[in-house]
């Protein structure tokens, strides 16, 4: 499954800001999710929780995700529109000359610490 | 209530990944050696030209081998033994892909002061592994006559992040509707610029010119 080797990857990197940062546990991992990031959000939650078991600190962590709208910008008509409808076509004009500008996020925002 | 703290950390993973792969491309080209990543979907051939291409190369330069595909039939140890390099498997746990990260302790372990051309049989699958940079000089993805014509539109970021592509199994073509000129369209369409050779490793076809390729390419990496 895709979304676990993201979760080690995250749980990884979160682990070893726990350790530098010298605290006591995580308590929670903020998460942006684009829209179009191929991460499914039930299923990257349902790794993190099952992969968080076998970390120092993220044990008792809870996983929050903001999930980012996907946004297409058109460089034939300069208008916008949302990825998910209409992938690289521009309902407006449409042009295949588009790019993503929002909507391919795995990022971790934050976390939270005792 | 317990009283916590924030600690802001704003990486993003892929971007996060793409840095580590620049360093690696970095890294290679100052130690001289090609990496070549091999991407397609399980079955497609990988393993059977990876041995093919090795055998024809590796009088000409000191090869290594890096396997995260893990086949049950195929792995590392007989890869090692039909071609007389050295090859390290990659423990992936049943990863969908593999990070720069893994990319990158691999290469360590395989050892980098006694090769000049390292090949990573990527993990079977067409979706996600384009997404990860390896840090690979070139991508290698194989597009095998039973997967259909049509896959470069269907998996539009793997044929984009290839540099070259080999059309796999063409024995057995007239079996199936495959056409070759809609599939080397279809990946112009996705990537202009990626070359396209046409193989059948049961008939010993399009291996010798995929080669000639790849030395030439090996060639300018490794005398600059
Ligand atoms: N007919 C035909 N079969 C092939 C060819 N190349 C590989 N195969 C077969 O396809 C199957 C999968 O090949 P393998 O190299 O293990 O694929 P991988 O999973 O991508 O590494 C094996 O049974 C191979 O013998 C080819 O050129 N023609
Ligand atoms: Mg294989
Ligand atoms: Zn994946
Ligand atoms: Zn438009």
């Amino acid at each position: 499954m895709h979304e676990l080797g993201i979760v080690m990857n995250v749980i990884e990197q979160v682990d070893n800001v726990a350790a530098e940062s010298k605290v006591e546990k995580v308590t929670k991992v903020i998460m942006e999710i684009g829209e179009v990031s191929t991460v499914i959000p039930d299923l990257f939650t349902d790794a993190f929780n099952w992969a968080k078991k076998k970390t120092n600190y993220l044990k008792d962590a809870e996983l929050e995700l903001i999930i980012l709208e996907g946004m297409t910008y058109c460089r034939d008509c300069k208008g916008t529109y949302r990825t998910v409808e209409f992938a690289k076509k521009c309902p407006h004009c449409g042009s295949m000359n588009t790019y993503l500008v929002t909507g391919d996020e795995i990022k971790i925002k934050s976390i939270e610490v005792v | 209530m317990e009283e916590y703290k924030i600690v802001e950390i704003k990486e993003d993973i892929r971007s996060r990944n793409n840095e580590q792969a620049k360093q690696i491309k970095k890294d290679l080209a100052e130690k001289k050696i090609f990496y070549l990543n091999v991407m397609a979907s399980p079955g497609s051939g990988k393993t059977t030209l990876i041995v093919q291409l090795v055998n024809r190369l590796k009088d000409k330069f000191r090869i290594g081998i890096i396997e995260a595909d893990i086949d049950s039939d195929v792995d590392a140890k007989t890869i090692a033994e039909q071609t007389g390099v050295k090859v390290m498997q990659m423990h992936t746990g049943g990863a969908c892909h593999i990070t720069c990260q893994m990319s990158w302790e691999a290469l360590l372990e395989l050892g980098l002061d006694d090769v000049d051309f390292v090949i990573l049989e990527n993990i079977g699958n067409l979706v996600c592994p384009a997404e990860f940079d390896t840090g690979a000089t070139q991508n290698l993805v194989l597009l095998s006559v039973p997967e259909g014509d049509d896959k470069p539109l269907k998996y539009p970021l793997m044929f984009e992040v290839a540099s070259v592509v080999a059309l796999t199994k063409l024995d057995v073509a007239p079996a199936f509707d495959f056409d070759i000129e809609r599939a080397k369209k279809n990946i112009a369409y996705r990537n202009k610029d990626a070359k396209v050779f046409v193989t059948s490793a049961v008939k010993q076809e399009g291996v010798d010119e995929l080669c000639d390729y790849l030395t030439e390419q090996i060639t300018k990496t490794i005398r600059i």
